[in-house]
C-alpha cells in the first residue's frame, strides 16, 4: 500500500511541478494577502508582532484550499480516478499518496511565505526555527489531510471550489488556532512550556484523530 | 474456471433498482456482449464489475487483474505517454515492459511529448495500451467503438484478438451490434435491470441486430 | 396508530411547556443577582442538551448509513442534524438575550458563544452538501462521512475552544460541581424544561424523517418512470 501511495505522491508531484498552475496562483495569491495586511494594520506597530500567527495562519488555510482544490480534479478529467480504483489502488492510498503531495506543496508557499514576511514586517519568526518546523508540519498536514478528504467529497461539484473552503474552515478551526496560538509565541522567541503545551497535544490530537478517520471513510466517499 | 460470479446481485440507488437479481459467471476467454436499451443498467453493471461500485445485495466474486476502458481514456494530459506507462504499470501486480507496449502502439517516436500535443488518435492508441498492458483477467469495454479513428480501430481489433487468444476474458457494452456479434461467444441482455437473456450467441444475431430485442425484450 | 401517539407526544410536550412556564413565571422567585432575566436560562440550558444529543444521534445515524448503506439512517441523520440546528439558533437567540441585560452586549467572543457559531456553521455547512448532490446513494455517503467529521469536529472544538480562556458563567448544575450552587427548584424546573424540550425534539424529528422517506420515495417513483 505505501509503495502505491508513493507512485501517487510522485505522479501528483511531477503533474503539479509540470505546469505549475496551482503553486504559481496560489503563491501570488498569498503575497497579495501579505500586501494587503500591510494596510488592515501599522505594518511598523508593535500590534502585528503580536497577531503574526494569526495573521499567517489565515493565509496558509487560503492558499491551502486553492491547492487541495486541485487535488482530485487532476483525477477527474479523463477519468483517471476510475482506472485507479479499478486497477485495485486502495482508496485509502490514494488517499495518503495526494495528502503527502498537497502537504509538500503547502509548505512549499510556507517556505516563501513565512522569509518575505519576516523582512517585511521586520520579525524575525525563526527565533525558535525548530519549533516553527515542527507546528508548520502538524498544522499543515491537518489543512492537507482534511482538505484531500473534503476535495473527494466536493470533486462532483458544480459549486466545488465554493463548497471546499464553507466545509473545511469551520471543522479545521482546532488546529488553525492552535498553530496560531504558538506561532505568536515562537516568534516573539518564547520556548512554548507550561500551559502552551496544551496547544502541541491539541494539534497533534487533532491530527491523530482525523487522519484515522480519513484513511478508514475514505474508502465509502470514492467507491458507490 | 470462473473470472466473474454473480449471485442475487441487486444494485438501488436510493430506493431505485438499477438492477435486479443477476445470476450469471463468466469463465475464462469468454467474449460477452453486454447488449440493452439506454437505461436498462449496462453501466450499473459494467461499474459493478469493475469493482468501482457494490452491490446492495447478493454476491459478486471478481479476480484480481481487471481492466477497463470508458468514456474518458483514463491517462493523464499533463503527463507524456512513456510517463503514463511507467506509472500505471508501477501499480500493476505484474511486471510490465513499456518501451514494448509504446512500440506496439506505435508511439515510441513521441514517447517523450506531453499528452496535450497529441492528436485525438495518438491518446485513444495510448488508452489501448493503458487498458490492455496489465494482462487483465476480465477487460471491461464500455462502448469502445465509437469514435476511434481507423487505426485505433484496426489495434483494438488486434489486441482484442490477441486477449482472447491467451484466455482473457471480456466484456463488450455496445450498440454496434455488428461489430460485437463478430466477436461475441456469449450475450448479457439487460432489460429495465433483470437479466432478460444470458447464454450463448444465437446465430439469428449474426444477421437481425434487433433479434434479441424482439424475441426476448418486453418483460416488465 | 403511529400518527396517534405522535400526536400525543406531542400534545404532553406543549402542555408540559405550558406547566413549565407557569411555574417559572408564576411559582419561582427572582433570581438573587439577576433578577427576573434568570428565566431564560430554563430554555438556554435546555435547548443546548437538546441540540447536542440531536447531533449525537445524526452522528450515530450517519456512521451506521455509511457502514450498512441504510437509506432510513440517513434520514434519520438528515432530520436530527436539522432540528439539532433549529435548538442551537434557540440557543443562541436566547443567550444573546441573556447576555444583552447581564453583559450589556448582544454577543462576545467567549468560547462557548463562538463555539455554538461554529456548530452551526459546520452543520449548516452538511446541509448545503446534501442539496447540492442529486444521486442519492452518493449523497448517502459523502454526506455521511461529512456528518461524522462534522460531529468529530464539534466535540474537539468544545475542548479546544474551553482553553481560550472563557467568560461563559461555569457548570451550576449539581451533577457537574457535587450541589450546592443552585437552588434545588431551580435545577429542577431546568430538567423539567429539558423533557418537554426532549419530548418536542422526538416529534420534530419523526416528522423530519417521514417527510425525508417521502422524498425518497417520490425520487425513487420518479427514476422509475424516466427509465420507461
Amino acid at each position: 500500500m505505501l509503495r502505491q501511495s508513493w507512485q501517487i505522491f510522485l505522479k501528483d508531484v511531477r503533474m503539479e511541478l509540470r505546469g505549475k498552475e496551482a503553486l504559481n496562483a496560489s503563491l501570488a495569491f498569498a503575497l497579495v494577502v501579505l500586501i494587503l495586511f500591510s494596510f488592515a494594520i501599522d505594518p511598523t506597530s508593535e500590534q502585528i508582532r503580536e497577531i503574526s500567527g494569526g495573521l499567517l495562519w489565515i493565509l496558509f488555510a487560503f492558499s491551502g484550499v486553492l491547492l487541495v482544490n486541485r487535488s482530485f480534479l487532476r483525477e477527474q478529467s479523463n477519468d483517471c480516478l476510475d482506472v485507479l480504483l479499478v486497477n485495485r489502488v486502495p482508496a485509502s492510498a490514494l488517499m495518503l499518496g495526494k495528502t503527502f503531495a498537497n502537504l509538500l506543496f503547502i509548505l512549499m508557499i510556507e517556505a516563501v511565505c513565512l522569509p518575505v514576511f519576516s523582512v517585511l514586517y521586520n520579525i524575525n519568526l525563526f527565533q525558535l526555527p525548530l519549533w516553527l518546523i515542527g507546528i508548520c508540519l502538524l498544522a499543515s498536514w491537518a489543512i492537507a489531510i482534511l482538505g484531500t478528504v473534503f476535495a473527494a467529497m466536493t470533486v462532483n461539484l458544480r459549486l466545488r471550489e465554493l463548497m471546499l473552503p464553507v466545509i473545511l474552515y469551520p471543522m479545521i478551526i482546532p488546529a488553525l488556532a492552535a498553530a496560531m496560538y504558538l506561532t505568536n509565541i515562537v516568534s516573539v522567541g518564547k520556548v512554548p512550556e507550561g500551559d502552551d503545551l496544551i496547544w502541541v497535544r491539541l494539534l497533534v490530537g487533532f491530527d491523530v484523530i482525523f487522519t484515522t478517520l480519513a484513511l478508514g471513510l475514505i474508502d465509502t466517499i470514492l467507491v458507490d | 474456471m470462473s473470472v466473474l460470479s454473480a449471485s442475487k446481485v441487486s444494485k438501488f440507488f436510493g430506493n431505485f433498482p438499477a438492477l435486479r437479481n443477476l445470476n450469471f459467471t463468466l469463465e475464462a476467454g469468454d467474449c460477452v456482449a453486454l447488449l440493452g436499451r439506454n437505461g436498462a443498467g449496462k453501466t450499473t453493471l459494467i461499474h459493478l464489475m469493475s469493482g468501482l461500485s457494490r452491490p446492495t445485495e447478493g454476491t459478486l466474486d471478481i479476480t484480481r487483474r481487471v481492466s477497463m476502458l470508458g468514456h474518458g481514456i483514463g491517462v493523464y494530459d499533463e503527463l507524456s505517454a512513456r510517463e503514463n506507462l511507467i506509472f500505471f504499470a508501477s501499480l500493476a501486480t505484474v511486471p510490465i515492459n513499456v518501451e514494448e507496449w509504446l512500440e506496439r502502439v506505435n508511439l515510441k517516436d513521441v514517447a517523450d511529448a506531453p499528452l496535450r500535443e497529441y492528436s485525438r488518435g495518438m491518446r485513444q492508441r495510448l488508452a489501448l495500451a493503458r487498458a490492455f498492458m496489465g494482462e487483465p483477467e476480465l477487460l471491461l469495454l464500455d462502448e469502445p467503438f465509437t469514435s476511434l479513428d481507423d487505426k485505433a480501430t484496426a489495434l483494438l481489433q488486434t489486441l482484442l484478438a490477441q486477449a482472447l487468444a491467451r484466455k482473457c476474458t471480456i466484456v463488450l457494452s455496445t450498440h454496434q451490434i455488428p461489430e460485437a456479434m463478430a466477436l461475441a461467444t456469449r450475450i448479457l441482455f439487460l432489460e429495465r435491470g433483470k437479466l432478460a437473456y444470458v447464454g450463448p450467441r444465437p446465430e439469428e444475431m449474426l444477421t437481425d441486430s434487433t433479434w434479441l430485442y424482439r424475441t426476448y425484450g418486453a418483460i416488465s | 396508530m403511529f400518527d396517534k401517539i405522535l400526536l400525543a407526544v406531542g400534545l404532553t410536550s406543549g402542555l408540559y411547556l405550558v406547566r413549565n412556564l407557569y411555574t417559572m413565571l408564576l411559582v419561582l422567585p427572582d433570581e438573587a443577582a439577576q433578577g427576573m432575566i434568570y428565566r431564560i436560562m430554563f430554555f438556554h440550558i435546555p435547548s443546548w442538551w437538546t441540540c447536542f444529543l440531536s447531533f449525537l444521534v445524526a452522528g450515530i445515524a450517519s456512521a451506521v448509513a455509511i457502514r450498512s448503506k441504510s437509506n432510513r439512517a440517513d434520514s434519520l441523520a438528515v432530520a436530527a442534524t436539522e432540528v439539532g440546528l433549529a435548538f442551537t439558533f434557540v440557543g443562541l437567540a436566547t443567550g444573546m438575550i441573556w447576555a444583552k441585560i447581564i453583559w450589556g452586549i448582544w454577543w462576545t467572543w467567549d468560547a462557548r458563544l463562538t463555539w455554538a457559531f461554529i456548530t452551526a456553521l459546520t452543520y449548516a455547512g452538511y446541509l448545503m452538501m446534501r442539496n447540492m448532490i442529486p444521486d442519492p446513494s452518493e449523497r448517502l455517503r459523502v454526506t455521511g462521512v461529512l456528518n461524522v467529521f462534522a460531529f468529530a469536529s464539534v466535540v474537539i472544538c468544545y475542548k479546544a475552544i474551553d482553553w481560550w480562556r472563557t467568560q461563559h458563567p461555569g457548570a451550576v448544575m449539581s451533577f457537574r460541581t457535587g450541589g450546592g450552587n443552585i437552588d434545588p427548584a431551580m435545577e429542577g424546573m431546568t430538567y423539567h424544561n429539558f423533557i418537554a424540550f426532549l419530548l418536542l425534539c422526538v416529534v420534530m424529528v419523526t416528522l423530519r424523517l417521514r417527510q425525508e422517506e417521502t422524498l425518497r420515495e417520490i425520487e425513487g417513483l420518479r427514476r422509475l418512470a424516466y427509465s420507461r
